[in-house]
């Protein structure tokens, strides 16, 4: 490949960018976002200029080039089938093999006469540095973990700071993901709106607003609320916060539509038992989706919620349906 | 910020102190800052933070660090 024919792409993001990230972040397309793995140049680069490594994934490789104005460098893009370094890493995609295969593929050691490739640091999960440097001829270097940060480790002499090396999960990083917790959880939801539909055709005391209320509200606090108060919620498991999140909504909605009143009583206690336990269950979803739960820690905790999560499910759910077919009045 | 603190005493890390030998890879890699570095060896500082995500075993050049990393 020659330097004439790498595609030249700016570090300037247009409004179609923009609203394709905004896409994927709501789940639209969101497996089929990719670049074409490759070379490509910013700015103006030589074969001094630095290159970068990173996915195909183009949320990623779109944050990256804006994190690039006024810099040339080379960017290596590794076929991790569309998704991002960290995740397609865990899988192996953005590992040491394709990482071999890339340089070679692209003949990059024709284009930039230095041997060294700056990889983010989160793509180690996958790439073996020591057999990749054998392997490439080129030196392994991790750099930050953030895009913001890869100008300032360059010009500091391709030093990281402690705190460039630190993943973080502050409230806009979890803000940012739960669209994709709720917009599953809404979609599941249509069968069990029909189902309460349809037992509302014979159902002596009908399904009414306050309880379709509860429903939505234990659905919001575990795909919404637990995520982005996780820090400040008590206890560590994601289940104890979801179901604690789920039993203050649920108590608020329950109070708010006269629950806990004469008639309805057994229901407002199914209720109880059910709602949390459905936020619950809906939080422990989110572990998969954090950058500080591991796997055998998410083990242990569905080793011990689960059976509670759904001995509570199933109980208030049998109270709940029963009070509904076979109570007597409206609430 | 805000650390965020999972379960305790639960990763499958382990270091083998007897065969490191002091490269740094692993305080490097580690998103978590598991690993610090005294006497030119790695030590465990907040072993609890481990998310097994498996980077410093796969890039530790003298396998003295051991973990079943998951995926994703």
């Amino acid at each position: 490949m020659s330097k004439n024919n790498i595609p030249k792409v700016s570090a300037t993001l247009s409004l179609k960018d923009i609203a394709g990230a905004l896409k994927v972040r709501l789940g639209i397309g969101r497996m089929n976002y990719m670049v074409e793995p490759g070379l490509y140049a910013i700015g103006n680069p030589d074969g001094s200029s630095p290159v970068l490594v990173s996915a195909n994934y183009k949320l990623t490789f779109d944050i990256l080039r804006k994190n690039l104005t006024d810099f040339s460098c080379w960017l290596l893009i590794l076929d991790t089938k569309g998704v991002n370094v960290w995740c397609a890493a865990g899988k192996g995609t953005f590992g040491t093999d394709e990482l071999v295969n890339r340089v070679e593929i692209t003949c990059l050691s024709d284009i930039v006469y230095h041997k060294r490739l700056i990889l983010p640091q989160l793509g180690s999960v996958g790439v073996n540095a020591h057999e990749a440097a054998r392997l490439t001829g080129f030196s392994i270097t991790y750099g930050p973990i953030r895009a913001k940060d890869i100008k300032a480790y360059i010009a500091n002499s391709y030093t990281a700071t402690k705190e460039m090396r630190l993943v973080e999960f502050n409230f806009m990083e979890r803000l940012v993901l739960t669209p994709m917790e709720l917009v599953p959880v809404l979609k599941a939801s249509f069968p069990i709106m029909g189902i309460i539909f349809l037992t509302n055709q014979f159902a002596k005391r009908p399904f009414v607003k306050g309880d379709i209320a509860a429903y939505f509200g234990a659905v919001f606090s575990g795909a919404f609320i637990t995520p982005l108060l996780l820090p400040y919620i008590p206890g560590r498991a994601f289940a104890w916060k979801g179901w604690l999140t789920g039993l203050f909504t649920t108590f608020a909605i329950l109070c708010k539509s006269k629950g806990f009143t004469k008639g309805s009583r057994l229901m407002s206690f199914g209720q109880i038992l059910f709602f949390p336990a459905l936020s619950s269950f809906i939080a422990m979803n989110f572990t998969g989706s954090t950058t500080y739960t591991s796997p055998s820690g998410v083990k242990e905790e569905m080793k011990r919620a689960l059976p509670i999560i759904f001995s509570f499910g199933a109980l208030g759910a049998i109270i709940i349906l029963c009070s509904h077919i076979f109570g007597k009045g409206r609430r | 910020m805000t650390k965020h603190k999972y379960l305790e005493d639960v990763t499958t890390l382990t270091l083998n102190t007897d065969k490191c030998v002091g490269c740094g890879l692993c305080e490097i890699v580690c998103p978590h800052g598991v690993f610090e570095m005294a006497k030119g060896k790695a030590y465990l500082a907040d072993k609890n933070s481990c998310i097994e995500c498996g980077a410093c075993a796969l890039n530790c050049p003298a396998k003295a660090l051991n973990v079943n990393p998951g995926v994703g």
